[in-house]
C-alpha cells in the first residue's frame, strides 16, 4: 500500500508541469481490455492528445507490459499489488484472474511516441533532451500539437533545435505550401533517413507532374537533400573503417594469446580456442557471483572477470604444458595431435559441467548501446571499448615481454635454449611461465569475446581458424606482425563484405592468404638474422 | 541376440495366433517384451545446443507413458544414440540403429542436412522416422512422419501477419540467412510469394552468412540503410549461434523492433534462454508452439519437463519450445498408432498413422494428414518478452494443412494432390 503511495506522488510530482489536464474518460480506457488493436491504438492516440498523470501512467504501464484487465477494469500492476488505471486509486493484491494486455509493435510504437512527447515538459533537462531526440528520430503526426506547445516554452538550444527538425519532419507532409517550404528549408540539418526519403520523393517526376507542384520547394528539397547525402555519406565511410577496425580488434585478441604459444614458443596449440572458451566462461561464473553477492556493483562485473579469466585460463595452460606439451618439445606433430586431443576433452568438459547450451553472459549497462555521430549511424559502445582493450593488453604484452626480467628470459630461452641453461636460466620454469601468459592473455580475450559473441562448449572452435591466420600471416614469431595482420584482415574483410557479402569476403580473404603464404612464407614480417629454429 | 530371436518367434507366433484366433488383440496382450525406440539427436558438436533437449523430451515422454502401462502393455525401452553433429555419422547410427538394434521407430536430427544424410538408410531398410523441426519442404518420405512446419505453415503466415497493418504494413523486405539449404530455399519461396503480392524487385534483399558468422556490424548498417526506404522488416534464418551476435549488435546500433521488427524462424524459447532477451523486446518468431500458450494441455506439459529437469539434475533450460512439443506429440501419435494397428510394424504404423488425432500443447487437436505424412498445425506470432518468453500476438483460427510441395516453386504443381 505505501508503496503505491509513494508510487502515486512521484508521478504527480513529475507530471506537475504538464498542461491542460483533464480527467480520463472511462469509456475510452475500456476498449483497451478488448482484442481490436484498431481501437487500441486509437485510445493510446486519445491519451496522446490528454496530457494527464492518468495517462502516463496508462501508458508508462502498457510500455512496461504492466497493464493488466479483471472483467472489463484495468488494471496498473506493481509488484503485486494493483491499481486502478482510469483513477490511479490503489485496489490491494492483484487478482488472480488478472490478464495481462498484450502490447504488440504497433501499439507499442505509438505509446512510445506519446510517452516522449510528455517528457518534452518534464523539468529535468536530461529527460527532455532525450525526449526530443526520440521524438525527432520517429515522428508522428498526432504529437504536432504537443510539440509545438514545447516549441513555444522550450530555453535550451539544443532541445529547440531537436523539436524544430521534428516539427518540420511532421509539417513536410502538410497541405500548406508555405509551411512545406519552411519545413524543406530546415530539412537540411536533418538526417533521419525517412524524411530524406520524402525530399527525394518531391522531386520524383510521375506522368510529367513532379509530386511536388510548387517549384520554391522543390529547389529547396534539392538544396536540402544535396547537404545531407554529403554528411551521410562521410558518415557511413567513417563507421565502415570502424567496423574493420573493430573485427581488427577482436581478431587481434584472439590471436594475441597464440602469438606467444605459437609465435614466439613455437607450440601448435590447437587447444588456444579452448583456453579463449576458459576465459569466456570464467566471466559467465564472475557474473553469476556479483548476481548472487553483489548485485548493487553488477555493472562491474567485467573488470573483475579480466583478472580471474586471466588467472584461470594460465592455470589450465600451466597445466597442459607441465603435463603434456613438455614431452613434446621437438616433435611438432605430435604436439599437434595431442593439443587437439586436449581440445576435444576441454570442450566435453564444459559441456558437462555446463551444459550443451550457450550460456547467457549479459552485457553491462556500459557497454550497451552507442555514441550516434549521425542520425542511423551508431559506433556501439561495447566495441569501441574492445579495440581500446585490445589495445591495453598489446601495451601489457609487450611490456612484458620487453621490459621485464621474465620476457628477457623468455627471449634468451627461445633464441638459443642450451646458452640460456648454460647461463643459469631456468629454462623449464620459464617455459611453462611464458605458455601460462600466453594462456592467460587467450583468457582476457575471451573476457572480450563474452561481450559480443555466443558462450558455449564450441566458442573457441570458431576461432582457432582466425588465430593461425592471423599469426601466420604476421609473420611467425613478431607481435608488430600479428597486430598489423589483425587490423589489416579486419579493415579488408569489411571492405569486401559491404561489397560483396559475407561469404565472398570470407573466401576471398582465405585465398588470398593461401596465395600470400605461397609467395612469402615467412609472413609480412619475417625475424632477422638467426631466427628461432 | 538371444532376445531378438526371442521377438523374432514371438512376433511370427503373434503373427500365426492372430490370424488363427481371427484377431490379433489377445494375441499381442501375450507379447511383454519391451519395444525398442531409437533417439537420433546429436549430443555433442555445434547442434548439441538444440539437439540435446529434444533427447531429453523423448527421454521423458517415454518415462510418462511407461508410467501410465507402456504401449499395449510393452514398455519403451530408448536406445540413445550420438551423431555428433557429423552428417555422415548420422546415417551410420540410423544404419545401427535399424539392423543392430532393431528399433521400431526413430526419433531424430534436426537439420536438413542430417535429414537428407538418414533418409536413404530408412528407405532401405523400410524404418520408420519421426522428423520434428520446422523444415523447408520439397520432400516427402512414405518412412519419414514429419512432425514439424512445412513452409506455408510458418514462413508464409508470418509474411501476411508482417504485411498486414497489425504487423506494422511492411513494404521493404530484408531476408538474412545462415547459407545452407533451408534458408536459400525458404527464401526461394518467399521471393515468389512477395512477388505474387505486389512487392517490387528492387524492395526485396537477399543477404547470406556463413555458419557461425559472429561480426553484423556491416550487415545491421546495411539493414538501416535500406530501412530509409520504406517500412521495412527483416526475415532471419540465421541459425542458431549467430543470432547472439546479431541480435545484440542490433540493439548495440539502436535499431528497434517498433522501427525495423525481425521475424526470425529458427528462434525459439531454448535459444533466448542463453541470451540477454532486454534488447530484443518486441522481435518477432513464427512457431506452430510457444510456452506461453495458456492452454490446460500445455500447462501440464511444461509442468512436467520443469519437474523432469529438476529431477534429473538437467544442464538444459527449464523452457519448453516448438522442436520439442513436435517431439512429444509425435511420440504420442506413434503411440496410438501402434495401439490402433496392435502391432509396431512399421507398414502397419504407417497405415494407422493417417488421420491420427492428438490433444497437443498448443491447445489445438492436431491431425496427421491422411495422405502427406505432415501435421496439420496452427500458426502462431510472437514477440519477444523481456523474460524470454513471447506473447502470441496473432495465431489461425484453425489448424492448417501442410503443403511440402511449395506452390511458389517452379516445378511443384503436379505434385499438390498428396
Amino acid at each position: 500500500m505505501t508503496r503505491s503511495a509513494i508510487y502515486l506522488c512521484c508521478i504527480v510530482l513529475a507530471l506537475l508541469s504538464l498542461p491542460a489536464r483533464a480527467a480520463l474518460d472511462a469509456g475510452q480506457l475500456s476498449k483497451l481490455a478488448a482484442d481490436d488493436n484498431d481501437a487500441k491504438v486509437a485510445v493510446v492516440k486519445y491519451l496522446a492528445s490528454h496530457p494527464s498523470p492518468e495517462a502516463e501512467a496508462v501508458l508508462t504501464a502498457m510500455d512496461n507490459d504492466a497493464l493488466y484487465q479483471n472483467q472489463g477494469r484495468l488494471l496498473i500492476v506493481r509488484g503485486d499489488q494493483a491499481i486502478d488505471a482510469a483513477t490511479l486509486q490503489a485496489l490491494g493484491p492483484v487478482p488472480d484472474s488478472a490478464e495481462s494486455i498484450i502490447v504488440n509493435n504497433r501499439l507499442r510504437g505509438a505509446v512510445q511516441g506519446a510517452l516522449s512527447a510528455f517528457k518534452l515538459f518534464s523539468s529535468d533537462l536530461a529527460t527532455r533532451l532525450k525526449a526530443a531526440r526520440d521524438v525527432k528520430q520517429d515522428p508522428r503526426p498526432e504529437q504536432l500539437p504537443l510539440i509545438q506547445q514545447a516549441l513555444a516554452k522550450e530555453t535550451n538550444a539544443e532541445i529547440h533545435q531537436d523539436l524544430l527538425l521534428a516539427q518540420a519532419s511532421i509539417q513536410i507532409s502538410s497541405s500548406n505550401e508555405a509551411e512545406r517550404l519552411a519545413a524543406v528549408k530546415i530539412l537540411g540539418a536533418t538526417n533521419n533517413p525517412e524524411v530524406r526519403t520524402k525530399l527525394a520523393d518531391m522531386l520524383i517526376q510521375n506522368n510529367g507532374q513532379y509530386n511536388e507542384a510548387s517549384p520554391v520547394v522543390r529547389a529547396a528539397a534539392q538544396q536540402a537533400l544535396k547537404s545531407i547525402d554529403l554528411r551521410i555519406s562521410l558518415a557511413r565511410a567513417a563507421a565502415s573503417l570502424f567496423s574493420g577496425l573493430s573485427l581488427g580488434s577482436v581478431l587481434l585478441l584472439a590471436a594475441l594469446g597464440l602469438a606467444i604459444t605459437y609465435g614466439v614458443m613455437g607450440v601448435i596449440n590447437m587447444a588456444h580456442g579452448e583456453l579463449l572458451m576458459v576465459g569466456a566462461y570464467a566471466t559467465y561464473f564472475v557474473q553469476g557471483w556479483f548476481k548472487t553477492h553483489l548485485p548493487q556493483h553488477f555493472d562491474w562485473y567485467v573488470l573483475a572477470a579480466l583478472p580471474i579469466a586471466f588467472l584461470a585460463a594460465a592455470g589450465v595452460g600451466m597445466v597442459m604444458e607441465r603435463l603434456v606439451i613438455r614431452r613434446l618439445y621437438g616433435r611438432p606433430l605430435e604436439t599437434l595431435l595431442a593439443t587437439w586431443g586436449i581440445s576435444l576433452i576441454l570442450i566435453q568438459l564444459a559441456r558437462v559441467s555446463f551444459g550443451a547450451q550457450n550460456v547467457d553472459v549479459a552485457n553491462p549497462s556500459w557497454l550497451s548501446g552507442g555514441i550516434e555521430i549521425i542520425q542511423d549511424v551508431v559506433l556501439p559502445w561495447n566495441r569501441i571499448i574492445i579495440l581500446g582493450f585490445s589495445m591495453a593488453v598489446l601495451v601489457f604484452m609487450s611490456f612484458l615481454l620487453s621490459r621485464t626480467r621474465l620476457g628477457l628470459f623468455m627471449r634468451a630461452v627461445t633464441q638459443n635454449r642450451a646458452m640460456a641453461g648454460a647461463l643459469g636460466v631456468p629454462t623449464g620454469t620459464v617455459d611453462t611461465l611464458a605458455f601460462g601468459l600466453g594462456a592467460g592473455i587467450a583468457g582476457l580475450g575471451g573476457v572480450a569475446l563474452s561481450q559480443i559473441s555466443n558462450v558455449g562448449p564450441d566458442m573457441g572452435q570458431g576461432y582457432i581458424v582466425d588465430s593461425f591466420m592471423v599469426v601466420v600471416l604476421g609473420g611467425v614469431g613478431q607481435i608488430a606482425g600479428t597486430v598489423y595482420a589483425a587490423l589489416g584482415l579486419g579493415i579488408v574483410n569489411k571492405l569486401l563484405e559491404s561489397w560483396s557479402g559475407a561469404v565472398i569476403a570470407k573466401i576471398v580473404v582465405l585465398v588470398f592468404i593461401i596465395l600470400f603464404i605461397q609467395k612469402r612464407p615467412q609472413g609480412l614480417f619475417a625475424l632477422k638474422g638467426r631466427s628461432v629454429d | 541376440m538371444d532376445n531378438q530371436r526371442r521377438k523374432f518367434l514371438g512376433t511370427m507366433g503373434a503373427i500365426t495366433a492372430g490370424t488363427l484366433l481371427a484377431g490379433n488383440r489377445f494375441a499381442f496382450a501375450a507379447d511383454k517384451s519391451p519395444i525398442k525406440v531409437g533417439v537420433l539427436h546429436s549430443l555433442s558438436g555445434t547442434m548439441a545446443i538444440s539437439e540435446s533437449a529434444l533427447k531429453d523430451v523423448a527421454l521423458m515422454t517415454f518415462e510418462q507413458i511407461n508410467a501410465s502401462g507402456g504401449v499395449m502393455g510393452r514398455m519403451i525401452e530408448p536406445v540413445v544414440v550420438d551423431p555428433a553433429s557429423n552428417w555422415p555419422l548420422f546415417a551410420e547410427k540410423a544404419r545401427q540403429l535399424l539392423t543392430k538394434d532393431k528399433v521400431a521407430v526413430v526419433f531424430g536430427c534436426w537439420t536438413s542436412v542430417s535429414r537428407k544424410s538418414v533418409l536413404p538408410v530408412f528407405e532401405e531398410l523400410n524404418g520408420l522416422l519421426f522428423y520434428p523441426v520446422q523444415y523447408e519442404g520439397e520432400e516427402l518420405s512414405q518412412n519419414v512422419f514429419y512432425t514439424g512446419a512445412a513452409p506455408n505453415q510458418q514462413a508464409i503466415p508470418a509474411v501476411e501477419y508482417l504485411m498486414s497493418k497489425d504487423g506494422g504494413g511492411a513494404k521493404r523486405f530484408f531476408l538474412l540467412g545462415t547459407d545452407y539449404v533451408y534458408p536459400r530455399t525458404t527464401n526461394k519461396i518467399l521471393r515468389a510469394f512477395l512477388k505474387s503480392k505486389g512487392v517490387k524487385e528492387a524492395d526485396i534483399v537477399e543477404v547470406y552468412t556463413p555458419f557461425g558468422h559472429s561480426d553484423y556490424q556491416t550487415i545491421v548498417a546495411n539493414i538501416k540503410k535500406f530501412a530509409g526506404g520504406g517500412k521495412t522488416t527483416v526475415i532471419s534464418t540465421i541459425n542458431g549461434d549467430s543470432n547472439v551476435p546479431f541480435y545484440k549488435e542490433l540493439g548495440n546500433q539502436g535499431l528497434k523492433a517498433t522501427d525495423v521488427p525481425v521475424m526470425a524462424f529458427s528462434v525459439a524459447e531454448q535459444e533466448l534462454a542463453g541470451m540477454d532477451a532486454k534488447p530484443l523486446v518486441g522481435h518477432l518468431a513464427a512457431w506452430n508452439y510457444f510456452e506461453s500458450v495458456k492452454s490446460p494441455v500445455n500447462i501440464a506439459f511444461v509442468k512436467m519437463w520443469k519437474d523432469y529437469v529438476k529431477k534429473k539434475g538437467l544442464k538444459d533450460f527449464p523452457v519448453t519450445d516448438d522442436p520439442m512439443e513436435a517431439t512429444y506429440v509425435g511420440i504420442h501419435m506413434w503411440k496410438q498408432a501402434v495401439e490402433k494397428a496392435h502391432s509396431d510394424a512399421v507398414d502397419k504404423v504407417r497405415i494407422a498413422m493417417a488421420g491420427q488425432t492428438f490433444k497437443a500443447p498448443s491447445g489445438f487437436t492436431l491431425e496427421m494428414d491422411k495422405t502427406n505424412h505432415h501435421l496439420h498445425k496452427p500458426v502462431m506470432i510472437g514477440e519477444i518478452r523481456a523474460d524470454g518468453q513471447f506473447n502470441v500476438v496473432w495465431k489461425t483460427p484453425t489448424t492448417i494443412r501442410a503443403q511440402p510441395w511449395s506452390p511458389y516453386i517452379a516445378g511443384n504443381e503436379g505434385k499438390q494432390k498428396l
